[in-house]
């Protein structure tokens, strides 16, 4: 019985699924209600504020991590969905799925060395 | 031997769990969705200011915002699922002899949430 | 005496090209289970329904059946909570009808079996005798209460979509000898675990724990052999 290769998948999904449990909600809360409707002052996401944190080796780490775990874990998920609604998934759409998530993540590390400090 | 097989088509519209079950995972394409938005606001990030600003307020329109809301309501969705469901992924947990209840585990990781999500409106809210 | 309305999934695999509704009117006191009406019907109404039954006590396993879209063990599921009914009955879900309320089981019966679900001794040792702390039983007891009833299969989508995935019941006793101290299989045991229709055909839906009536929690046991069988994966390189 040929040994499958969802561990390398399943856990970049796990580490995605929990920091998106954890900070998700913050997250789309603070940059995509609060802010843009004023509940929370402008300034929390200024430009020269954000610019800070992502030239900060620290900002750069996380996000780096919420970008490409996020996407590792909307990915495979989605891929399975596409299983659950009987839809016939094969080696390709699961490279198409995971390979996204991948260049999404590359796309964002070069974003982050791009943006210098 | 003759036998029936009757086909899955629609399993998931038969039964309420599955309803709920798929509406746990509808909320993969709202964190890609989200992680998509953050990623080109990163690029904007790195175009300067005024790109930046513009990306913004574009988070302000009624399309951006009706899709954090959804977004919203299905993270907290996602996140409530994960930490109950977090018992069954994990060998059972013993301090001593004492096995620490599903329960627990769960409690502790919704806790992890709320307490994370404080931090974070907290850290954006203080200029 | 009240009258419920009983309707069944009728399949004669001779005479029938697909599955047809029956409806019988039972008459029922409050104490009699879907598996007694099954029985008026059969002993009153139609001979010729088919269905299996045993122990009427929840412990056999062989009274599994959908009712009213749920897998139940006809023998545990009460007229008097379905009234005023109708109650849907059919054959339990993702599995091949052959006759009415019967199925095909013969693909469990073989992934039953591919889960070597024996004591595998370190090496012989005739005569040799386990002590067994309470706290061992506990890591693997709970497992050990399956009775084979099927209604974890019915539940399973995963399942129901690829009947090649070795699914809950059959993994749930795969780790209750692995997690057994007296077991030194779990090597033998791991590539199946490992394969793509082993653990990692789950999606942990859960509705095989919910639906159990023995309190397996099948779900569990698939689930913490994900971490296993990663582990297996990431660290194959450093054993010996």
């Amino acid at each position: 019985m040929k040994r499958s290769n969802k561990p390398i998948f399943w856990s970049l999904f796990g580490a995605g699924g929990m920091l998106s449990a954890l900070v998700g909600p913050g997250l789309i809360y603070v940059t995509g209600i609060a802010v843009p409707l004023g509940i929370m002052n402008q300034e929390a996401l200024a430009y020269e504020r954000v610019a800070a944190l992502a030239h900060s080796g620290f900002g750069k780490l996380a996000l780096f991590l919420v970008i490409s775990l996020f996407l590792f874990h909307g990915c495979h998920r989605m891929y399975h969905c596409l299983h659950d609604f009987g839809i016939h998934v094969g080696p390709g759409l699961k490279a198409a799925f995971h390979g996204f998530a991948a260049a999404g993540s590359a796309a964002a590390l070069y974003l982050l060395i791009a943006v210098g400090s | 031997m003759k036998t029936y097989t009757r086909p899955m088509g629609a399993w998931w519209t038969r039964n309420p769990y599955y309803l709920w079950y798929m509406l746990r995972e509808a909320s993969c394409v709202f964190i890609t969705v989200y992680a998509l938005i953050l990623l080109v606001g990163l690029f904007r990030l790195s175009q300067g200011k005024a790109p930046y600003e513009r990306w913004l307020e574009g988070l302000a329109s009624p399309l951006s915002l009706l899709f954090h809301a959804l977004a919203l309501v299905l993270v907290l969705y996602h996140s409530w699922t994960w930490f109950k469901v977090m018992p069954k992924t994990l060998p059972f947990v013993r301090i001593g002899a004492w096995r620490v209840p599903d329960r627990a585990i769960v409690v502790t990781g919704v806790c992890a949430a709320v307490a994370c999500t404080v931090l974070i409106v907290l850290l954006a809210a203080t200029t | 005496m009240r009258k419920i309305e009983i309707q069944c999934l009728r399949y004669h695999p001779v005479t029938d090209a697909a599955p047809r509704w029956q409806t019988y009117e039972v008459p029922f006191t409050d104490d009699m289970s879907v598996l007694q009406g099954l029985q008026h019907v059969k002993d009153h109404l139609d001979g010729s329904l088919t269905f299996r039954w045993s122990c009427r006590m929840a412990i056999c396993g062989s009274c599994g059946m959908m009712v009213n879209g749920e897998p139940k063990l006809s023998c545990e599921t009460f007229l008097r909570d379905l009234y005023p009914g109708p109650v849907r009955v059919e054959a339990l879900n993702h599995f091949p009808i052959v006759r009415d309320l019967v199925i095909e089981q013969s693909d469990f019966l073989e992934k039953l079996e591919s889960v070597k679900p024996y004591l595998i001794a370190e090496e012989a040792s005739p005569g040799k005798t386990f002590l067994q702390t309470p706290r061992q039983m506990e890591d693997y007891y709970q497992y050990s209460k399956c009775i084979n009833c099927l209604l974890c299969y019915a539940a399973c989508p995963q399942y129901g979509l690829n009947d090649k995935f070795t699914g809950p019941a059959a993994l749930a006793l795969l780790h209750r000898y692995n997690a057994d101290s007296r077991d030194a299989g779990k090597a033998e045991r791991m590539e199946l675990v490992n394969a793509e229709d082993g653990v990692w055909g789950c999606t942990l839906v859960g509705y095989c724990s919910e639906v159990c009536p023995k309190e397996v929690d099948p779900a569990r046991a698939i689930n913490q052999n994900k971490i296993n069988s990663t582990k297996d994966y990431f660290l194959r390189f450093f054993k010996k």
